[in-house]
């Protein structure tokens, strides 16, 4: 018995080009030919069902197919499908699952969050985030801040107070720092002599006979805020002078000794005022809560 | 006179066939069958993990298989064997043509399987042929209803088999059977049944004649010492062509004295071939060789006492008369590749630390200058436990001078559970007296505390600081 009919030798298209050249006419499989189609009934279905055509100003928004989501202040929204509202719904979804964390959160010290592991795992994620969208502008991405402008948080040296109270202090109400500028009331000489003995209280290799002379121009003017020892007072935010942290004044940039009794003179003569925005009102005591956790473990607290 | 552009699948019904290869194929599929639905199904004991010993767990994050366990970090030696399936492909094509694709291809064993139901259920090649043409009747109804309701069990126990791998097979079979199982294992089992019925019942050949890239670059792959499955021409042919049997061309000496060929045109080999083509119009791309044409000539000669060997495994060297070189450059060279490939992940594999360590130097900032003049670099570093035991470590580091700190937080010393993977943020702190390069290299060292046989490891990585600082001293300018 030999083979059936079915199988026919290959054809060509019945064309001729270039006097011999020919083309096989392989016939496409049917079924193809039918998912094809299928895929154009789809594309269509899909037109109808998602947001497809413009037309003037508006555009066909998709039948049977909307979203419901509440909003953070509870209202109840309903739209036509669009990449916004899942989002949204995305949203909501998470703001219940942090509500649990949140909850826990209001109701716990900074040292229960220390000893819980997953709940400090919780406060890191969030505060990562609110650092980033709150704090970064000023302080950078990864505390470090800016010299001069902005105070590292990732030191150990704290100008209002390391501890989670202070911290939560300085956030929420804010702070502002005014060193005063000496420039019109203390005569030049004075003022030579009081920097280089606020040299010398950082240990550098200055002239010890003018830092003398600058002791007493610093017990008349400068304790009030820089303390007796010139260890800082934490409540008027006067840096302590006896560390190698200069805050505001670009002593670390300089190079030679000369360098840094420039940059200690620019500030005594000319002074400084800086701002820490209030956070309260615009963070909830919560989110607060959050970043003065994840500040004080920053720089290692007080 | 030209064809439709498109034209309805010719239907193929294969005849049955008994012989080596036929045997052989069986064989394999029982195998492989046998493998894939009972593998999920057995038990291995571990201490304190699943007791599957082939689970894939990605909600875990761990793949078990037997005594290995394989983490998220060890994932490139998927691609390792997935670079040895491609090696090993190439290297068995080159030698033995597309026995993957007649022998293990998984199209080709369900579609064998969905054509044993078939000719169970509905009877072999004539049978099969008329109820295709039959109207329909109640005899009709009941065979195709049969048929399709065997092949739908068996799609459906494939799609549940599949998601057994990636759960505890008693518990997530319980579970899907109850309903309480996750939407992924019902979509899963969904979409397998979906298409191991298209595939296998329906779309069958047309698979690797339209679908499967494979046959189409097969070609590249050949040389002229690849094992194919070939009709000898010059014996089937010779020099007056095949001719039926008839009076005085009843036996083989009579065929070859008139110088008819050795092919009594019965056309069995072109009867049993699951891709619908014909082995005597030569090697074409549909064939998988699954050498069935072989068992049926050969079934044929034997029964009229003929040699066999007309359609056979061969090469096209040895059909010319040339030796087939089978060591040649091309083989040699793949199989040294996968030699290669293969030794490189079983070293990988057995090399694989118990316990890693992962360090990650903070970037932003690299460093900060801390009150007292020293200067600060913070790491993130995840210890993974790798092993069954429960490991004590202590954090330490080598390269650096004594009196450099380590500040791990809370602890200096931690205890790991089982396969617990342990994130740390470490601070060194540094002295700039004694830095003597921006950049310098040291590794943090894990000592294990208590039990002797924990490794020690090591991971190396550096200490930055700012250029003005280095050599700096902390209390003086």
């Amino acid at each position: 018995m030999s083979k059936d009919k079915t199988q026919q030798s290959v054809q060509t298209t019945g064309h001729t080009w270039d006097g011999d050249l020919q083309e096989y006419n392989n016939p496409l499989p049917r079924w193809w030919l039918w998912a094809f189609y299928a895929t154009i009934v789809f594309a269509v279905a899909y037109w109808f069902l998602y947001p497809t055509l413009p037309i003037g100003r508006d555009y066909t928004k998709g039948i049977g197919n909307e979203i419901t989501y509440t909003t953070a202040d509870g209202k109840t929204v309903t739209t036509h499908w669009n990449t916004r509202a899942l989002f949204l719904k995305e949203k909501e979804e998470a703001r219940k699952r942090q509500a649990v964390y949140l909850e826990k959160l209001s109701q716990v010290g900074y040292e229960d969050i220390a000893r819980d592991p997953e709940l400090s795992a919780f406060v890191f994620s969030r505060a990562r985030v609110l650092f980033a969208d709150n704090c970064a502008a000023c302080h950078q991405a990864g505390g470090n801040g800016v010299p001069v402008e902005y105070p590292n948080l990732l030191d150990d040296a704290w100008l209002w107070g390391g501890t989670f109270a202070d911290i939560e202090q300085s956030i929420a109400n804010g702070r502002t720092g005014t060193m005063p500028g000496w420039k019109d009331q203390l005569p030049e000489p004075q003022i030579d002599a009081v920097v280089e003995y606020v040299l010398s209280l950082s240990g550098e290799a200055v002239d010890a006979e003018k830092a003398a002379t600058g002791k007493p121009v610093f017990m008349n003017n400068c304790t009030a805020c820089h303390g007796q020892d010139g260890k800082g007072q934490k409540f008027l935010g006067g840096a302590n002078l006896t560390d190698r942290i200069w805050t505001i004044a670009r002593v670390t940039q300089a190079n030679s000794l000369d360098g840094k009794r420039n940059a200690v003179r620019e500030v005594v003569e000319n002074g400084k005022r800086r701002t820490m925005p209030a956070w309260k009102g615009r963070l909830s005591d919560t989110e607060i809560k959050i970043l003065t956790y994840y500040v004080h473990e920053l720089g290692g607290g007080q | 006179m030209t064809q439709p552009q498109y034209q309805a699948r010719i239907a193929v019904h294969p005849r049955s066939v008994k012989g080596r290869f036929r045997t052989l194929k069986t064989a394999i599929l029982l195998l492989a069958y046998a493998v894939y639905f009972l593998l999920p199904w057995l038990r291995w004991d571990r201490e304190n993990a699943p007791d599957q010993a082939v689970l894939f767990d990605l909600a875990g994050r761990k793949f078990y298989v037997f005594d290995l366990v394989v983490y998220a970090q060890d994932i490139f030696w998927l691609a390792g064997l997935l670079v040895i399936f491609a090696l090993l492909l190439f290297f068995v094509t080159g030698l033995a043509g597309r026995v993957w694709c007649g022998y293990f291809c998984f199209q080709t064993l369900w579609t064998d399987l969905y054509m044993f139901v078939e000719r169970w259920i509905q009877g072999d090649r004539n049978a099969r042929m008329k109820l295709a043409r039959a109207p329909w009747r109640a005899d009709k109804i009941l065979r195709l209803g049969a048929t399709w309701l065997a092949w739908l069990l068996i799609a459906v126990t494939t799609g549940v088999t599949f998601v057994l791998y990636w759960g505890d097979a008693p518990v997530l079979l319980r579970q899907m059977l109850t309903g309480e199982a996750p939407f992924a294992a019902y979509a899963t089992v969904g979409f397998l049944t979906l298409t191991t019925f298209v595939m296998a019942g329906l779309a069958r050949e047309q698979v690797c004649t339209y679908m499967c890239p494979y046959a189409r670059f097969q070609g590249v792959m050949f040389d002229e010492n690849t094992l194919i499955v070939a009709y000898d021409e010059q014996r089937g042919e010779r020099d007056k062509g095949r001719q039926k049997p008839r009076k005085g061309l009843m036996n083989r000496e009579a065929r070859i004295a008139q110088g008819v060929g050795d092919c009594i045109d019965c056309g069995y080999c072109f009867q049993v071939c699951p891709v619908g083509i014909d082995i005597r119009d030569g090697l074409q791309y549909q064939c998988i060789s699954c050498a069935l044409c072989i068992d049926a000539c050969d079934t044929i000669m034997d029964s009229i006492g003929h040699p066999r060997g007309l359609v056979r495994y061969t090469s096209e060297n040895a059909l010319a008369g040339k030796p087939t070189r089978l060591l040649n450059p091309k083989n040699l060279g793949y199989g040294a590749a996968l030699a290669v490939t293969i030794g490189a992940l079983v070293w990988s594999v057995a090399h694989r630390a118990d316990v890693e360590l992962a360090v990650y130097q903070i970037r932003q900032p690299l460093a900060v200058s801390l009150s007292d003049g020293r200067v600060q670099n913070r790491y993130r570093i995840k210890i993974n436990n790798k092993t069954e035991r429960r490991l004590t470590y202590r954090l330490g580091q080598e390269g650096l001078e004594p009196e450099a700190e380590i500040d791990a937080g809370r602890f200096r010393q931690f205890t790991l559970e089982p396969e617990q993977m342990l994130p740390l943020q470490v601070k060194v702190r540094r002295d700039p007296r004694h830095v003597r390069q921006v950049r310098e290299s040291f590794a943090f060292v894990l000592e294990p505390v208590g039990q002797g046989e924990a490794p020690v490891v090591r991971h190396a990585t550096q200490f930055y600081t700012p250029p003005a600082q280095v050599r700096g001293d902390a209390h003086a300018g």
